[in-house]
């Protein structure tokens, strides 16, 4: 994965409660192949069925930060929803709580889920509200984001451990095959649970 | 939110006791590596973490600890089951190609053991308490009835558990729900799951892992506490838990993957320690009565959007902005005006299936209702078991065929009107009263309004064509 730095954008509101993954991508496109694909699938349901979506507006056009509702991202636990959003361009989403399996599905694909308190919710929302053109700048190492024309700088909360990946572009899978020796310790000691032991010898 | 309990207290609690044990490792400052007792393949989300296995040279680390079924897009119409594998739909045969490829377990289409995922793991035996089961479908909470600490995982972590049968995973803090009192006759978990949502929201389990506990808990079936488990997920948290008693060791004794003779014995007495200590303390507490839930109906787009059947549709008005914003769009959404009773509401189709309410009582409460009556004019009613083996029951206790002297269309196994990727699909505007989890927008077909409710409330609504309250059939039964 590509190693992210700090980026800056302007602010796409999609300031709505519990924007599910559904919405996101359609389970009818979880299994599209190209970015092409993943793009024309980001929110086609809702797209199709208003021509003012938010996304779709002139003037949100090459933003790459959404500034959401709170519980975004919950339902389904496709992983393509995630990926549907960085192939429309999104690398970043502002809320005040994500769904648990889209937050970390998110951190493994180079989008940021950004959880902010209330208080900077709204802070966030009135300078958007008054300013929409206003540059919004993320900077993962050094671990803020800020809105330099209003003096806003938040301290991110990403997982250290998924921050550091991020930045560094490593990868999980790898950290757990440098492990094979305690899996292989594990499978043939006490904790093990009855039944699994009984299948891994073959009962 | 309160600050995380102490590594003693959360040790005392059933989710410690599992998570303790499954630990491989776990380094300062990192996640843990999680031992995976089980890992469930579905063909709606395997495709790239197997590309992803292959461009690693990558293989099955442990055979006997996957296994794989299909679901989500194979077809319900009996027509289109027994077709040609090679014009089923691309994924359901990819999925075929690839376990042959890895030599992972299958239970193909017309398997004799096929079903819904998160049907056929406790159906099966596979699903035992004291285990992590992880699957790539959010529904995996469902298996924490069995006493399983079970949630849902990426495609990216299918890949992570296939190859090393572990996977990263922070620690979740603990909630405990207690249900207190009894259910009234007519009313189900599915309605308490509901009401939770309706008083709390459907963010407030997020972080935790939710455990369920209390006298309504214990008195409720394996069936029972699995759609409420199920339903955890869109309470926010990714595990719903009920400790193992009795009830859970009646349920797997001579299932097919369960143990038996001594290993069972030994298995028994694991899982009898696993339940949370009388003095254990958790992060959270909620409780809610029993006595005082009516069968419940959501009248929005998100499953918190819910009232007792006797209740009106709420006014944005009284609500805060963001979910202001959300009421007025789902209601739009919808067709549907603040103050408006939703008993009497018309519908087009009526489903009763999906992972939250496709099991053998499910079709029982149905068919309680719809034994000796029909399915009204204008309505549809389409009934989806959940496994091939719920089918067969269904069959044998007669259940299929009050189902179709009633009218109902009987379909063959599968996810079907839930998340409506088989061919079975709603139409726009089209009302859909179903006993499934997700009332999203367009999640049963782009442009389609679901309605959420129990499979008796269903069955009722069925019969007289509109929103109905299930609780005079059961009076009259």
């Amino acid at each position: 994965m590509d190693k992210i730095r700090a980026f800056s954008s302007t602010l796409i509101p999609m300031l709505i409660a519990n924007v599910d993954t559904d919405q996101i991508i359609p389970a009818q496109f979880v299994s599209s192949r190209t970015t092409e694909e993943f793009a024309h699938a980001l929110f086609r349901n809702r797209r199709d069925r208003d021509p003012e979506f938010i996304l779709d507006q002139p003037a949100m056009q090459g933003r790459s930060i959404i500034l959401a509702g709170p519980n975004f991202g919950c339902g389904s636990s496709r992983e393509a929803a995630p990926w549907a959003l960085v192939a429309g361009g999104i690398r970043a989403v502002i809320s005040t709580g994500f769904g648990d399996i889209f937050n970390n599905n998110s951190l493994k694909n180079g989008l940021l889920p950004i959880v902010v308190s209330e208080t900077e919710h709204e802070r966030l929302r009135s300078v958007a509200a008054a300013d929409p053109d206003v540059e919004v700048t993320v900077d993962l190492p050094g671990n803020t984001l800020s809105v330099p024309a209003h003096g806003i700088t938040i301290e991110l909360r990403i997982d250290p451990f998924y921050r550091h990946l991020l930045i560094s572009g490593m990868d999980e899978l790898d950290y757990l095959l440098s492990h094979v020796a305690e899996i292989e310790q594990y499978e043939a000691g006490d904790a093990i649970h009855p039944t699994t032991r009984a299948k891994l010898a073959g009962r | 939110m309160s600050a995380p309990t102490t590594d003693e207290a959360y040790r005392r609690t059933l989710y410690g006791k599992i998570w303790d044990r499954h630990v491989v490792l776990q380094e300062p400052g990192l996640p843990a590596i999680l031992y995976a007792d089980v890992h469930l393949v579905h063909e709606g989300t395997f495709l790239q973490a197997f590309e992803l296995l292959r461009e690693r040279n990558l293989n099955v680390r442990r055979h006997p600890l996957t296994v794989s079924t299909t679901d989500h897009f194979v077809p319900s119409r009996r027509d289109l089951r027994f077709q040609d594998p090679a014009t089923m739909p691309y994924v359901v045969k990819s999925l075929m190609d690839t376990a042959e490829e890895f030599g992972m377990t299958l239970y193909g289409p017309n398997d004799r053991r096929q079903g819904i995922v998160h049907v056929i793991g406790p159906e099966l035996g596979l699903t035992q308490p004291g285990m992590v089961l992880v699957c790539a479908d959010s529904h995996t909470s469902t298996h924490g009835a069995m006493g399983t600490l079970a949630f849902g995982i990426g495609t990216t972590e299918i890949a992570h558990t296939v190859a090393t049968q572990t996977l990263l995973q922070r620690r979740q803090k603990t909630m405990r729900v207690t249900v207190d009192g009894r259910l009234a006759p007519g009313v189900f978990s599915k309605d308490v799951a509901l009401a939770l949502m309706a008083e709390y929201g459907t963010a407030f389990g997020r972080g935790h892992v939710i455990e369920f506990a209390g006298p309504a808990v214990r008195a409720m079936s394996i069936e029972a506490r699995m759609s409420l488990c199920n339903m955890s997920i869109e309470m926010g948290s990714r595990s719903g838990l009920v400790a193992p008693d009795e009830v859970t060791f009646d349920y797997l004794h001579g299932r097919e993957f369960a143990p038996a003779g001594e290993d069972w014995d030994r298995a028994v007495e694991y899982w009898s320690a696993l339940p949370s200590e009388p003095d254990a303390v958790f992060d959270t507490e909620l409780a809610i009565d029993a006595s005082t839930v009516a069968p419940m109906i959501t009248y929005g787009t998100s499953p918190g959007m819910a009232v007792g059947i006797d209740g009106t549709v709420p006014d944005p008005a009284d609500l805060a902005d963001e979910e202001a914003a959300a009421l007025t769009t789902a209601l739009e959404y919808m067709g549907l005006r603040p103050g408006t009773r939703l008993a009497g509401k018309k519908v087009d189709t009526v489903f009763i299936g999906s992972c939250t309410n496709s099991r053998i009582e499910d079709l029982r409460a149905a068919a309680t209702v719809l034994r000796g009556r029909s399915v009204a004019a204008g309505t549809a009613l389409k009934i989806v078991p959940g496994s091939q083996e719920v089918k067969r029951m269904a069959e044998a206790e007669g259940l299929a065929e009050v189902f179709v002297q009633a009218g109902a269309q009987w379909g063959e196994p599968s996810c079907s009107l839930c998340v409506a990727v088989n061919g079975d699909v709603g139409g726009s505007g089209e009302y859909i009263a179903s006993t499934s989890n997700r009332n999203f927008q367009s999640r049963q077909g782009p442009g389609a309004r679901t309605l959420l409710m129990s499979p008796m409330t269903a069955a009722a609504t069925a019969v007289q064509g509109s929103v109905a309250d299930p609780r005079p059939f059961v009076t009259s039964a």
